[in-house]
């Protein structure tokens, strides 16, 4: 099985490559990259006006299979992946029951093999049971397919355990990721706080609970020698913490989400529930330094916290309704118009969606060098479209971005050498 | 002139013309209330009911007799905190309601912008009787009746708000309302009682009482909630009133003739003492009274106020 890309713009930003080349995909992996390549393959794309990049990777999203598969499983969620350009996800451990045991690696592994359109890569918990005080088996995790290890949707409260975390996963080349905030300063806050919570009486988050908790972490990290990945920064001044510790060596790296370098608290005003998501929505200023953190390299990836939630658990008075959104349709417009509007270089771009996270997670994927994994994704950063919420592959429809006009879209998305999913309209 | 809303969410929405709009047709509501009969046909046939997740004895009961002396049948829902507490939606325990075709809903929650949120989902009028720590409208505008009747008007007037400014609707609503009507709002309370940006809506910010009552026209107390204390918001009920308690010592930097005021029901000996709200100055009980003539504006005027002229 063989599929020729032709006559598209091909940006790799793992081997420096931005250029009109042609790439030629053989049993599933990359068997050729060049000019005007004439080979006769079992399928040709023309790419034509297109940009042709590595599969993008999202490393952090929410497939709540096993146990909440009423909200998304791993064939909705995958399915949901390939629509918006990636190839590959890493998915986070707290499912029900949580992923803190090889057979729960296992089975998001298996099933992913059985039903999955994209490669799936677990992240397995820090503590059992994501409470925060007994290390998982992080070897025989390690061993057994998880990339990274994390207790997101909780931090580590208790900064011993952080340590030992970072101590021990260390030699087994595995991350440790971040869900940072102070939870006695998260308190009840449901929503950044400011003047807009003020004016809608809703208690707030202060940004000084993620900061702190970042802070803690780096330096942490700086003690350990260990690698530290913070998940979905939010504030000016953890971006500035990161920014730091990353010229003084310290070994930290850091993703943002779409939601975060595109929607302000102001997204809140008449108490939307789409908009309620953790870390909240924060100010202008923290939006800029977001958007200032990707354009200069101090945020390593974006990444979508894709997290999937029932229309019931949405359609609720504010302070009740559960946080999160879902992103993996929605990443890849939002990001160009970053490129747009000037503010991210689009090679750069590229590398957030794909060198970047595989770098963090260490994975083989997320370049187009020969002999790597035939994963690619054809971008149209042109077309126009208008978002509707019923419409997108995700089990579920919470989005805030629902009516908005996008431009740009994957169009092809091939995982393993395989076209796993095209865009109607497209050939 | 007919009355531009549906429903009274929040002061937030509503015009200057609009507040004066509702004090006027409350004003022309009150003599009602002094008479041997006090009932009108106003509403006959309309349903009212009183939704009320949070317990409250005063604001219910306020909006129960202003719906009754308007000839309105008016049914009482007591509901727990949250809806979700009793395994039905709060959209659905609403459109339950609604089933049984009322025409207004005047509803309190726990939650900010429960109101807004059934507002969105229903056809009849919601009235907002008090929405988590958001708005509480029908009370800013009770209090600025209160005053209007015993000052003659409110422009230029200096209004000192004093207390938990963080948690009150009530100080939301008033500091909306009173900047509309061109009062000036002085706002004064502990650093942890404060929210951030809140002098952006229009009002002084004060951490000292006796800069915020200082010649002020009007000392708003707000109610302390007793359970906040020792909770990192405050260190004590006694320090509080030190700091923050509006006594005969410090009420006398307000105006010889300055109203107290409170939304009650009152913590006396925390935020007022009681030689305080007993004293010559206080209007705390015309407060009550003016609460059922304004309700029964707000009831007449959602429910289209042209009921009035039929009958």
């Amino acid at each position: 099985m063989s599929i020729l890309i032709k006559n598209g713009r091909l940006i790799d930003p793992a081997n420096n490559i931005d250029d009109h080349l042609d790439l030629l995909l053989k049993d599933g992996l990359v068997a050729a990259v060049g000019k005007n390549l004439s080979v006769d393959a079992d399928e040709t794309i023309d790419a034509d006006g297109k940009l042709v990049t590595p599969g993008l990777i999202d490393l952090h999203v929410h497939l709540r299979d096993p146990g909440q598969e009423y909200k998304e499983d791993i064939a909705s969620g995958t399915a949901a992946a390939v629509a918006g350009g990636f190839t590959s996800v890493a998915c986070m451990p707290n499912t029900q029951p949580v992923n803190d045991n090889l057979a729960v690696t296992k089975y998001i592994l298996s099933r992913s093999e059985e039903v999955g359109r994209c490669r799936v890569f677990p992240v397995a918990s820090i503590t059992r049971g994501l409470k925060g005080e007994n290390l998982t088996e992080m070897g025989e995790l390690k061993q057994g397919g998880a990339v990274a290890f994390s207790d997101d949707g909780r931090p580590v409260e208790n900064g011993e355990v952080m340590r030992r975390a970072l101590e021990y996963a260390r030699p087994f080349g595995a991350p440790i990721i971040s869900h940072a905030e102070d939870l006695s300063l998260v308190g009840k806050g449901v929503m950044n706080d400011g003047f807009v919570a003020t004016e809608l009486g809703l208690k707030g988050i202060p940004w000084v609970a993620e900061d702190a908790m970042v802070a803690r972490d780096v330096m942490l990290a700086e003690y350990t020698g260990g690698h530290m990945h913070i998940a979905h920064i939010s504030t000016r001044g953890a971006v500035e913490i990161v920014r730091r510790a990353k010229e003084r060596g310290v070994r930290v790296t850091c993703e943002a989400t779409p939601h975060h370098f595109t929607l302000t608290e102001e997204a809140v005003r008449g108490y939307d529930t789409n908009a309620k998501m953790n870390p909240p929505l924060r100010t202008e200023a923290d939006l800029e330094a977001v958007r200032r953190g990707l354009a200069d390299g101090t945020i390593d990836a974006i990444a979508t916290d894709h997290a999937p939630h029932h229309r019931d658990e949405k359609n609720v008075e504010f302070n009740i309704a559960m946080n999160g959104i879902v992103g993996l349709e929605t990443a890849l417009p939002l990001a160009l118009a970053l490129v747009r509007d000037g503010l991210v270089e689009l090679n750069r771009m590229v590398a957030l969606l794909t060198s970047g996270p595989a770098a963090v997670l260490g994975l083989e994927v997320g370049s187009l060098a020969a002999g790597r994994p035939a994963d690619v994704t054809l971008i149209d950063p042109d077309c126009e479209w208008t978002l509707a919420a019923d419409q997108l592959v995700s089990k579920s429809k919470n989005t805030p971005f629902g009516g908005w006009t996008l431009q740009g879209a994957a169009i092809t998305t091939v995982v393993g050498g395989k076209i796993a999913w095209q865009r109607a309209g497209q050939q | 002139m007919s009355f531009g809303h549906k429903h009274i969410l929040g002061i937030e929405h509503l015009s200057r013309e609009d507040i004066f709009q509702i004090l006027d047709t409350a004003a022309g509501f009150k003599e009602i209330n002094t008479r041997a009969i006090k009932k009108v046909p106003t509403l006959r046939g309309r349903t009212i009911i009183n939704l009320f997740f949070e317990a409250s004895t005063r604001t219910r009961t306020s909006f129960e007799i202003a719906g009754k002396r308007l000839s309105a049948d008016t049914v009482n829902i007591s509901a727990s905190s949250s809806s979700v507490v009793k395994g039905e939606t709060l959209e659905d325990t609403a459109r339950n309601i609604e089933a049984m075709h009322p025409d207004i809903i005047v509803m309190r929650h726990g939650a900010s912008g429960a109101p807004h949120y059934l507002a969105e989902r229903l056809n009849c009028a919601i009235v907002n009787a008090g929405d988590g720590a958001h708005e509480h409208p029908s009370q800013a505008l009770l209090d600025l009746f209160t005053i209007r009747e015993k000052k003659g008007s409110l422009e230029g007037l200096k209004v000192a708000i004093v207390g938990d400014i963080a948690h009150s609707r009530v100080a939301r609503s008033n500091l909306y309302a009173l900047t509309r009507v061109g009062a000036e709002v002085r706002l004064a309370g502990p650093g942890t009682m404060v929210p951030p940006g809140i002098e952006k809506l229009g009002a002084e910010v004060h951490h000292d009482i006796n800069d915020a009552i200082r010649d002020a026209d009007v000392v708003m107390m707000l109610r302390i909630q007793l359970e906040r204390q020792g909770k990192t918001l405050l260190p004590s009920l006694r320090e509080f009133s030190r700091f923050y308690g509006l006594n005969q010592d410090n009420l006398k930097l307000a105006r010889p003739d300055a109203l107290v005021m409170h939304p009650g029901p009152m913590n006396r000996g925390v935020e007022i003492a009681s030689s305080v709200a007993d004293g010559p100055q206080n209007v705390i009980l015309d407060q009550v009274e003016n609460g059922v003539a304004v309700r029964m504006a707000l009831l007449y005027l959602v429910a289209g106020g042209e009921a009035a002229e039929e009958s």
